[in-house]
């Protein structure tokens, strides 16, 4: 045990210490608790992907992902949420310089990317049901519709939460309790984008293949 | 004990950000996106399994790529918690993904049984 | 006209007409809302006489204290103990007399709504309240914190709860319950088997519920990494600390499955999906898959912190250290792990092959060995200690008896080729209701007994105490035994109807075990009224009355706000026996400020937003929905402009209070 901890087990004589004289100040939670929650969350996404593992090849009749799956669009929008990763990553490191300008304005390209990546899968999912390949025509679409829509409902959430922000930075300025909020957004800006790796290689890739 | 010696001021658990960290990791991510869409785009390989497999590897790779430097998971954060409890999530996710799609393609080979094939009637006692 | 009357009415209220106020329509439901409604405006008036109304709003109700939070959960717990009991004995009645020619007197719709309402009441808002409470009031006390570490989340994972048993009870009036079985497999629960709005019931309180729950585990796991006092060690936690973090971490790992599993069936109820839906490709055995997933670490999640409270009572009442405790916190973590590799052992039947089958029941068979462990555990720690025959102590010893029999029930079903036999049969509800009665339901009332002490001051009444505990438990044996006898001769579950009369006696003798539980319960209310009576002979003024060894038998009963005027030092698994044996103590001057969380409304107004939403969407009110949503997200918006959330208990006042304390201990003799 080193020596700080000593100090709180004895006191100068060497004897135990069973209170501490002072306040104790445990480590603030927020943090892990935040990234508890998203461990929770990425288990919603598996039992969206295990369905779509098990019924993602019912297509009882209708259209299968090869006629309809148009990856140059999707490719796009993996280019979208990507790049949105590393301007957040810029936010982070703004904030750390303590820059709340260069913070905001990072804060806004990403949330702008954001947003635009939730068009093109608005733009693709209106595309779908236009074609009579809406989330009631077959097991498989049902099981696409949720797992996409579930992720896109996620990052139009994290939008409102930047916006959010933007406005809280504005006001408090970079506070411990912002710095705190900011890296949690971090955590599920970056979340997202691992789910959207899922989801581009088992849903879109290997759809198309099958 | 985690936390009882140390000082509250440093106690909110950001991790330290760095403009190398976070280019290294897009570097990555982007050339590990790009590759599965080529392989599929362009029908370089000819075997689909094996598409599918490279694609799988790809994404899995993807994924440790964006945890490490973008999550910046390591051992030592919140004591090692946050290794933990993503390993265990994941360990929970292989649990729920091929435990489900194991269960379910044995029920489905159960109750919709293929008609047999020739060489199986010719067996037929 | 009519028809534009009509049409207005469903943009306002949705499905929700006159004729939905079930109880004028069904004279059970009519005197059952009649006695709800006079013993509701009784308690309301009485409230109001009194002028408790300012005060239960301040100092509880916005309370975020993690003890009061707790006794709230407790209370819940036990008035849907009452409503789930009601609904246990009625079908116990029913099904005693409904043999041949006489039908009983429940109708068949009345029926299936009151054994599903009976089986999610006793799970989510009695057996999950009854732990979450126990771990509430007891796990910060024992790690030595001052609050958990989310004291907000705390308060507003109580009203989501309670929210969700709110929906659950409006059911009974408004409308209908779910006629579909605890778990509402589809085809059953989908849209076509089940127009009505029961269902809906069922998915949306659950829904908001599981919120609740799941902001209750992350604030645990977090509460007890980062908060436990220093030299707290791993391993020298206490084993019901041990337990509520395993239990926590099942929360957060198995309550987000049971959200995706609703969800998934809303939509296909909702927006015409086919995840459950033959004909558009899907798989109603997905469902079930799905939802045994989080089924299977329920049931842990439920049992393990009920084993934490035996590891307490036991070492407490032998006077002895606990027996094994290093294998009873791996006995704990293997349980935890294992409890994810079991689900399909639920559903042996569905037709999964061989191999399937064979991999699930010997993964179930295997995880009765860390329980199987902690028994013997428990019984080498009695061996050769001082036993004590207190109420908690004798609630252990029933307990031990009961479930070791239900757990070789449950490895029985566990064995595929048995299960086909005992699947859905009463042998099945014999058997959980075996581990659940006679572990949750014994080991709460075991905690609450040793606590009770702890959380008010006053021991409780030794005599009405000893009544309830022997109704319950020949209750128990009485009421159930004969459920295990009918399943292995193959009755099923849930028939509101019987042929062969020869049956009829054992479900006769099963109703005056009913009747005896009936007995043990009021029995019970009648311990806490004789405890009132006698409060002055009960009362503890020392804060120890069992010669305990945890911390939280160090600070005084109750606790004051802040728990411990310093934060105790922990050098030994029993930390306050260590620290009584080496002669500590209580310091009585040098007091410090003390920084503690503000009350706050925030947690009611988004639960009661939370409800609107959620009555909204069951009687598809779409302005309720939509409006209730919205304003649900811009007061958590609005919540989080909120940085004025703590403030300082002065150094004067801990003074005082701790002044009171010394002063109690003196005429404890202390």
């Amino acid at each position: 045990m080193s020596t700080p901890s000593e100090m709180i087990m004895t006191d100068s004589a060497g004897q135990p210490r069973f209170f501490l004289h002072e306040e104790h100040h445990p480590e603030n939670g927020t943090m892990l608790g935040f990234w508890l929650y998203l461990m929770s969350d990425s288990l919603i996404f598996a039992i969206l992907f295990a369905c779509y593992g098990v019924l993602g090849t019912n297509y009882a009749g209708g259209p299968t992902p090869a006629e309809l799956f148009d990856l140059d669009l999707i490719a796009v929008n993996t280019s979208l949420l990507l790049i949105s990763s590393i301007t957040y990553g810029f936010v982070m490191i703004s904030m750390q310089d303590g820059r709340l300008n260069q913070m905001l304005l990072w804060l806004g390209v990403t949330g702008a990317l954001g947003l635009g990546f939730v068009a093109i899968e608005l733009y693709e999912f209106a595309h779908l049901i236009h074609q009579d390949a809406g989330p009631g025509r077959s097991a498989f679409l049902s099981s696409f519709f949720t797992l996409v829509g579930t992720h896109g409902l996620h990052v139009s959430f994290g939008i409102l939460w930047l916006i959010t922000l933007m406005f809280q930075l504005k006001r408090y300025g970079i506070n411990p309790a912002m710095r705190r909020r900011v890296a949690c957004l971090s955590l599920f800006w970056h979340f997202l984008d691992i789910v959207w790796i899922g989801v581009f290689t088992f849903v879109y890739l290997m759809g198309v293949l099958r | 004990m985690s936390g009882a010696a140390q000082p509250h001021e440093h106690g909110d658990q950001i991790p330290h950000a760095s403009f190398r960290g976070y280019m290294t990791g897009f570097v990555l991510a982007v050339i590990l996106t790009a590759i599965p869409f080529w392989l599929v785009m362009g029908d370089v390989l000819a075997n689909k399994t094996a598409t599918i497999v490279a694609i799988l590897v790809f994404g899995a790779v993807q994924i440790v790529v964006h945890v490490i430097y973008f999550l910046h998971m390591d051992a030592q954060a919140e004591s090692g918690w946050t290794l933990m409890s993503f390993l265990f999530t994941a360990t929970l996710i292989l649990i729920m993904l091929s435990g489900s799609i194991w269960i379910m393609y044995h029920l489905h080979s159960n109750t919709h049984p293929q008609p047999p094939t020739a060489a199986e009637v010719r067996n037929m006692p | 006209m009519t028809q534009t009357y009509a049409d207005h009415a469903s943009v306002l209220f949705g499905k929700l007409t006159l004729d939905s106020l079930a109880f004028l329509h069904d004279p059970i439901l009519l005197w059952t809302f009649i006695g709800a409604a006079l013993a509701g405006g009784a308690v309301l008036t009485w409230v109001t006489k009194n002028g408790w109304w300012g005060y239960l709003w301040r100092e509880w109700f916005c309370s975020i204290d993690h003890k009061k939070i707790g006794i709230m959960y407790i209370a819940l717990a036990i008035i849907m103990l009452l409503r789930g009991f009601a609904d246990a004995i009625m079908m116990r009645l029913h099904q005693a007399m409904a043999f041949g020619d006489e039908l009983g007197y429940l109708p068949p719709h009345h029926y299936d709504q009151i054994f599903t309402a009976h089986g999610v009441i006793m799970i989510f808002f009695v057996a999950m309240p009854m732990v979450v409470g126990l771990m509430n009031i007891i796990v910060p006390l024992q790690i030595g914190a001052r609050d958990v570490a989310f004291p907000f989340l705390n308060n507003l994972s109580l009203w989501l709860t309670t929210a969700a048993a709110g929906l659950i009870m409006a059911s009974l009036f408004v409308g209908e319950f779910a006629t579909t079985g605890w778990l509402a497999y589809p085809p059953l629960s989908g849209l076509e088997a089940s127009p009505g709005i029961g269902v809906d019931y069922y998915i949306w309180a659950l829904q908001i519920g599981g919120v609740g729950t799941l902001l209750t585990g992350i604030n645990f796991i977090v509460t007890i990494v980062k908060m436990r006092a220093p030299g707290m060690s791993w391993m020298k936690m206490p084993v019901f600390t041990w337990t509520a973090l395993c239990t926590n971490i099942l929360i957060v790992a198995a309550f987000p499955v049971l959200t995706a599993a609703l969800l998934l069936l809303s939509l296909d109820r909702y927006l015409g999906t086919n995840f459950f839906v033959a004909d558009g490709g899907g798989n109603a055995m997905m469902y079930i898959n799905i939802i045994w997933i989080w089924g299977h670490p329920e049931v842990y999640i439920l049992i393990l912190p009920i084993f934490g409270v035996f590891s307490e009572v036991v070492p407490t009442f032998c006077r002895k250290r606990l027996f094994g405790y290093t294998s009873m916190v791996y006995a704990t973590c293997v349980i935890t792990i294992l409890s994810y590799i079991v689900w399909l052992h639920h559903f042996f039947t569905m037709g999964s092959g061989a191999s399937v089958n064979a991999f699930f029941g010997l993964a179930t068979m295997i995880i009765s060995i860390p329980t199987g462990a902690k028994l013997f555990n428990w019984l080498f720690t009695m061996y050769r200690g001082r036993i004590r025959f207190t109420l908690p102590m004798l609630w252990t010893l029933a307990f031990m008896v009961t479930f070791t029999v239900g757990g070789m029930t449950g490895v029985m079903l566990a064995i595929p080729p048995a299960d086909f036999l005992l699947h859905n049969s009463l042998f099945l509800i014999a058997h959980f209701h075996n581990v659940i009665i006679g572990g949750v339901v014994f080991g709460f009332f075991a905690g609450f007994n040793f606590w009770f002490p702890k959380v008010t001051g006053y021991k409780l009444d030794e005599f009405w105490g000893k009544v309830s505990f022997w109704l319950w438990l020949v209750g128990y044996w009485v009421a159930f035994t004969p459920l295990y006898v009918l399943g292995l001769m193959g009755v099923s579950r849930r028939m509101s109807h019987f042929d062969d009369p020869s049956l009829q006696i054992w479900f006769q003798i099963a109703l005056v075990g009913a009747v005896l539980i009936a007995g043990g319960i009021a029995a019970f209310f009648i311990q806490l009224w004789a405890t009132w009576r006698h409060r002055e002979q009960l009362r503890d003024l020392t804060g120890d009355p069992w010669n305990g060894r945890t911390l939280e038998w160090s600070t005084s009963s109750p606790p004051p706000p802040y728990n411990f005027a310093f934060t105790p030092v922990v050098h030994d698994q029993d930390a306050w026996w260590d620290m009584k044996r080496r002669g500590f103590q209580r310091p009585t001057a040098g007091f410090l400020p003390i920084h503690m969380p503000k009350n706050t409304a925030a947690g009611m107004l988004l639960s009661a937003l939370a409800t609107g939403c959620g009555f909204g969407l069951i009687w598809q009110i779409w302005w309720l929905a939509a409006g209730s949503l919205v304003l649900l997200i811009l007061a958590s918006i609005w919540h989080t402009f909120n940085f004025d959330r703590d403030y300082h208990i002065s150094a004067q006042e801990v003074a005082t209070i701790e002044a009171q304390r010394t002063e109690q201990l003196k005429l404890a003799g202390g």
